[in-house]
């Protein structure tokens, strides 16, 4: 979709990406595909701020594997939303054709990546959710989301594997190491809140089956986190003014400048193949 | 005779045929395997409409190589005497490592990749500890990074050759 990633960009060779239009209109379910996969596409894009500039070599392809990863989420539900909601917008036409405040991804995701500790931070308690949010995905009733939550639920239990053990061994590490892990965790704590934010209309869909709430999800969210910051010594952040906007559309001034890099190649050469 | 020889009512390869052929296919990502040792094949079927499906179950969703596996498939459709088909995605039951065929699991050992554990095995087997080296069939091993060269293999280390490799993860 982007064009650091070869020939994917391009629909027309993705006989896949091609949106048929779906005969289970819904509208509902569309803007819930929609937000996630919003999700995962900026914090693929944010996350490839890292290549060439992470701690190791192991690093670099740690992060930007996981930005793959959540690159693939994106793709699947940015398509599934464009069948859903009725205008057979194709995955590019959502990935590139949107105003940044049609954009209904959570500000965790478009947060500047800050140092390692802020972007281990972030991991931490988006790996987290994310792998509780496709386990129970792919108990629900859609097909093509049904399907994303069982394939990315093992690759978000990586991602989660990976915060984990970089978030103990920052914390338990050296006095720097642990100033700048609390210090990360202390900025990007605000902004967890919105992850379970939960609005009339993704209740009913999870009533009828379709969709996962987010606030069922935030007990054992909260339990897995406080585990790891526990083992890695470091002082869950108190309650603190949650910070959200992002599902409505009310950004920080971070997200325009990412989605104008995301888009520039496609800007430069519109309609390029290769 | 000046009569052309007709040509047969129709060159088009029966359907058992065509699923050797889709499953001969290498995948591009590691050309050592077929998409049929890699179990990525659900059916080659014909669609109401008529025109001949290939149902496949991605190994990674959105994978780049996703795109060049549907472009080789419908050429083969098309050699085949099918043209027009299609590639459809089956994403239920998703894929699993465990079904990559035993034939397929000694090729990677020949290529210097691990093939992976059991899919449900708990994370720190999974991550690949005590994995026989593909090189000198130690299992003195221990993983370095779940994250390797592609999203599907992760990277160990022999302590005894001490050479690293990849093994395919499991999931």
């Amino acid at each position: 979709m982007t064009a650091d990633h070869g020939p994917t960009a391009n629909p027309t060779v993705t006989p896949t990406a091609n949106p048929t239009r779906d005969p289970d209109r819904d509208p509902d379910l569309a803007g819930y595909a929609l937000a996630l996969g919003d999700d995962a596409l900026v914090l693929s894009q944010r996350l490839c701020g890292w290549v060439t500039r992470a701690p190791t070599i192991e690093e670099d392809l740690a992060l930007a594997n996981i930005a793959l990863d959540l690159l693939g989420h994106a793709r699947t539900l940015l398509t599934r939303s464009g069948q859903l909601d009725g205008t057979g917008r194709s995955e590019d036409d959502l990935a590139y054709g949107r105003s940044v405040r049609a954009f209904r991804n959570c500000l965790l995701v478009e947060l500047p990546n800050g140092d390692f500790g802020q972007t281990v931070a972030r991991q931490l308690l988006w790996a987290h959710y994310s792998t509780l949010l496709h386990r129970a995905l792919a108990e629900t009733s859609d097909e093509v989301l049904a399907g994303l939550g069982a394939h990315a639920a093992l690759e978000s239990e990586y991602h989660r594997m990976h915060a984990d053990q970089w978030t103990v061994r920052l914390g338990r590490g050296t006095a720097e190491s642990r100033r700048r892990m609390q210090a990360g965790l202390d900025l990007v704590w605000p902004y967890a809140a919105e992850l379970f934010e939960t609005d009339d209309r993704v209740r009913r869909l999870d009533a009828a089956g379709s969709a996962v709430a987010p606030e069922r999800l935030r007990s054992d969210w909260a339990l897995g986190v406080a585990e790891v910051l526990d083992r890695a010594r470091l002082t869950p952040p108190g309650p603190d003014r949650p910070a959200t906007g992002g599902r409505s559309g009310r950004h920080t001034e971070a997200l325009e400048p990412l989605l104008a890099e995301f888009r520039s190649v496609r800007l430069q050469y519109p309609g390029g193949n290769w | 005779m000046t009569e052309p020889t007709p040509l047969p009512l129709s060159l088009a390869l029966p359907l058992s045929r065509v699923r050797a052929r889709v499953g001969a296919l290498p995948d591009p990502e590691l050309p050592v395997l077929t998409l049929d040792d890699l179990g990525i094949v659900r059916a080659v079927e014909r669609a109401a409409d008529g025109r001949l499906e290939v149902l496949i179950t991605p190994t990674r969703l959105g994978c780049p190589a996703l795109t060049v596996i549907e472009s080789e498939i419908l050429a083969v459709l098309e050699v085949s005497g099918h043209p027009g088909g299609r590639v459809r995605q089956v994403l239920r039951p998703a894929w699993s490592s465990d079904w990559i065929s035993e034939e397929g699991r000694s090729r990677l050992v020949e290529h210097g990749i691990a093939p992976p554990g059991p899919a449900d095995a708990p994370p720190t087997l999974r991550l690949g500890t005590g994995v026989p080296c593909p090189h000198c069939g130690s299992s003195a091993t221990r993983p370095q990074s779940p994250f390797g060269a592609t999203r599907c293999q992760s990277v160990l280390v022999c302590t005894a050759c001490r050479e690293t490799f990849a093994q395919l993860k499991a999931v």
